[in-house]
């Protein structure tokens, strides 16, 4: 039972201060979690902190390797637009 | 991030900030006019803040320092991921500092660049989502830097639970973003906030916010905050409701309000970026910024700066002050107070004479508008002996043929009464590197600032910023598309003043419908364009050695 931080993250240290284990942090290339710290935030809050405040989509997983923030949750960017912009940017 | 902009935004582009400092008058007249309904309490706080007064950003420096990653809320505008040296928008930087860091960053800084008047935070994130950081750094900098203004700019979120420790820093200038006092709006431009350990969406989040930032500037006012409101505009979502928010700040005791223009391109990676929302037109910008400034004070000389911008508002020497470069700059801080004092006092002085000779010309003008007088028949004073810094030396009074082609094609032919009715208003571009005078070459400038003149009076209306036509290195891409890019952003101007200005853009400009004019290099700004205003309603009213002066380049 233990979330995880992926290369996707920008390294904003929102996570940090919120984690209810003190089982995040900061790290090269980017923050991590101690699996053995975290406890998903149960019996402290009802919802995840780290992924409730993470700016960036798939940064987080849950235990089971899911994205707690798929691609266009928090940005309301529709992922298909997404990667066809980057395929545009890419090819300029 | 936010792409806030203003003074100290940083990163993101905070929606919630702007940094605009700014011409307190509405209509801001004469430059002199701008802050003079202000009680003098205030206009002495505003002085030399580069960020909250139109005239001071002319003299002085700020820079912000990038200790402040977290963010709670999500804005359309801003992408917490990018970081690019070339790019100059709120939530970008290049490197995040400790409080540590920033504080060293700051002495060195103030230490190289005795202009430097205020140190903000900005972000990247939001400041006041970082409260330790945030506040361990103004805290040592109160102390180690009592002569540096201190000030924050903010999203609003946490504002009222901080205003309390915020006043006990001595943050006397506080930006918040406000974009919107309508949760619907809102909802357009806010896809979540993080609140009480939950992640909040839609009209609900945007709500939530809107309450926040009306209380923290409410509480701001009441404890003699001064409280810049920084806006997005971004056309079709919020432009029109722009106006009933500044009436609304306003009521509530904001001392201004900056409209800065959305930026968005696909290469940002917003979500108004890559979902194809416009920015919004020169004029849309001006016409908003109009329309408020019947409220209230607005200010339009914000360059939507980085978090991590330092030096002159129009300029950025952050590469100059890496974490790597300060670690071995040796810093007698005592000894650069000491400069600082020195030099602002020699600003002071400067801007008083300034200020002293712009209200005598202005004396005996008033009767018969402020053409006229040495303009129409001006040569250009002998330019060595005053100001050797700057080279206009080369500038031989020739009439050469080309020269007297080109005054010929210049656009005239505005009836002669004209010059009497002194109604129609004119746009005219300045390339300055500060201090208030043109003193910039064309092929240098990164912006332009525009003024208006319509005979009675001239006014700053904004900045055009721009790739430099010659930047003498390999990065500066070919000269023709910089041009292009040069000539689209000083649409819609008459003409644009420098120092000097190369033969290749003079004919492009010309050609384009704008007059080059390199005639009054070394000239306070508003003086210079009260002057070829005149020139270019009188029609073909210049000397014929201006275009010799200009070509020398």
């Amino acid at each position: 039972m233990a979330y995880q931080i992926t290369n996707g993250c920008v390294n904003c240290w929102a996570c940090e201060p919120l984690c209810p284990s003190q089982a995040i942090q900061a790290a090269k290339p980017h923050f991590i979690i101690d699996p053995s710290q975290c406890s998903e935030c149960v019996g402290d809050f009802s919802e995840p902190q780290c992924a409730s405040i993470c700016p960036v989509e798939g940064a987080i997983l849950d235990a089971s390797g899911r994205p707690v923030n798929p691609p266009g949750s928090l940005t309301g960017i529709p992922p298909e637009r997404w990667n066809a912009a980057m395929a545009e940017i890419r090819a300029r | 991030m936010v792409q806030a902009v203003t003074t100290l935004e940083t990163g993101r582009q905070r929606t919630e900030r702007t940094s605009a400092s700014g011409c307190a008058s509405s209509g801001c007249g004469s430059r002199a006019d701008k802050l003079a309904h202000l009680p003098a309490a205030i206009r002495a706080k505003v002085n030399d803040h580069p960020c909250f007064s139109e005239d001071a950003h002319h003299h002085y420096a700020r820079m912000h320092v990038a200790v402040a990653p977290a963010c709670n809320i999500q804005c359309h505008y801003c992408n917490r991921k990018y970081d690019c040296s070339n790019e100059s928008r709120p939530g970008v930087v290049s490197e995040l500092l400790t409080p540590e860091q920033a504080i060293k960053k700051t002495l060195a800084v103030a230490a190289a660049i005795p202009q430097m008047s205020v140190l903000g935070i900005a972000g990247p994130g939001d400041p006041l989502a970082n409260p330790e950081r945030t506040l361990a750094t103004f805290r040592a900098l109160s102390e180690q830097a009592p002569d540096i203004k201190l000030c924050v700019s903010t999203n609003g979120l946490a504002l009222p639970e901080l205003v309390d420790e915020l006043c006990e820093h001595n943050i006397d200038h506080v930006t918040i973003t406000i974009n919107c006092i309508d949760p619907e709006i809102g909802a357009q431009i806010y896809p979540w906030i993080f609140w009480n350990n939950r992640r909040i969406k839609g009209v609900k989040a945007a709500r939530i916010l809107i309450e926040q930032q009306q209380k923290g500037l409410e509480m701001l006012t009441e404890r003699g905050v001064l409280v810049k409101v920084n806006s997005v505009l971004i056309p079709g979502v919020n432009d029109e409701h722009l106006k009933e928010v500044s009436r609304e700040v306003k009521a509530k005791g904001a001392f201004l309000h900056n409209v800065m223009p959305l930026i968005a391109e696909p290469e940002h990676g917003t979500f108004y970026g890559l979902m194809g929302q416009r920015g919004p037109t020169h004029d849309e910008l001006q016409a908003l910024q109009d329309a408020c400034s019947g409220d209230m004070a607005m200010m339009r000389h914000c360059r939507q700066c980085r978090a991590d911008a330092v030096g002159m508002l129009g300029e950025d020497r952050g590469a100059e002050f890496s974490v790597e470069k300060i670690e071995q700059m040796e810093i007698d801080y005592a000894a650069a107070m000491q400069r600082r004092a020195e030099v602002h006092a020699e600003i002071e002085a400067q801007r008083q004479t300034q200020r002293e000779a712009r209200e005598q010309a202005m004396q005996p003008q008033r009767a018969e508008i402020f053409v006229g007088l040495d303009s129409l028949t001006r040569r250009r004073p002998a330019p060595s002996t005053a100001h050797p810094a700057v080279s206009t030396a080369s500038a031989a009074p020739a009439t050469t043929p080309l020269a007297a082609t080109r005054i010929a094609a210049r656009p005239t032919a505005e009836p002669a009464n004209i010059i009497r009715t002194a109604g129609r208003p004119l746009r005219i571009a300045v390339a300055s590197s500060g201090s208030g005078v043109i003193n910039q070459h064309f092929g240098h400038a990164r912006e332009f600032l525009v003024y208006e003149a319509d005979g009675q009076a001239v006014r700053f209306i904004g900045t055009r910023r721009v790739a430099a036509y010659c930047s003498g290195d390999e990065t500066c891409g070919d000269g023709e598309s910089a041009l292009t890019g040069i000539l689209r952003a000083l649409d819609g101007c008459a003409a644009v003043l420098c120092s000097k200005i190369g033969i290749e853009p003079w004919d492009a400009l010309e050609a384009a419908g704008i007059a080059p004019n390199g005639e009054h290099a070394l000239e306070p700004i508003e003086d210079a364009v009260a002057a070829v205003y005149a020139e270019l309603i009188a029609g073909g009213g210049l000397s014929a050695s201006a275009p010799a002066t200009a070509l020398s380049a």
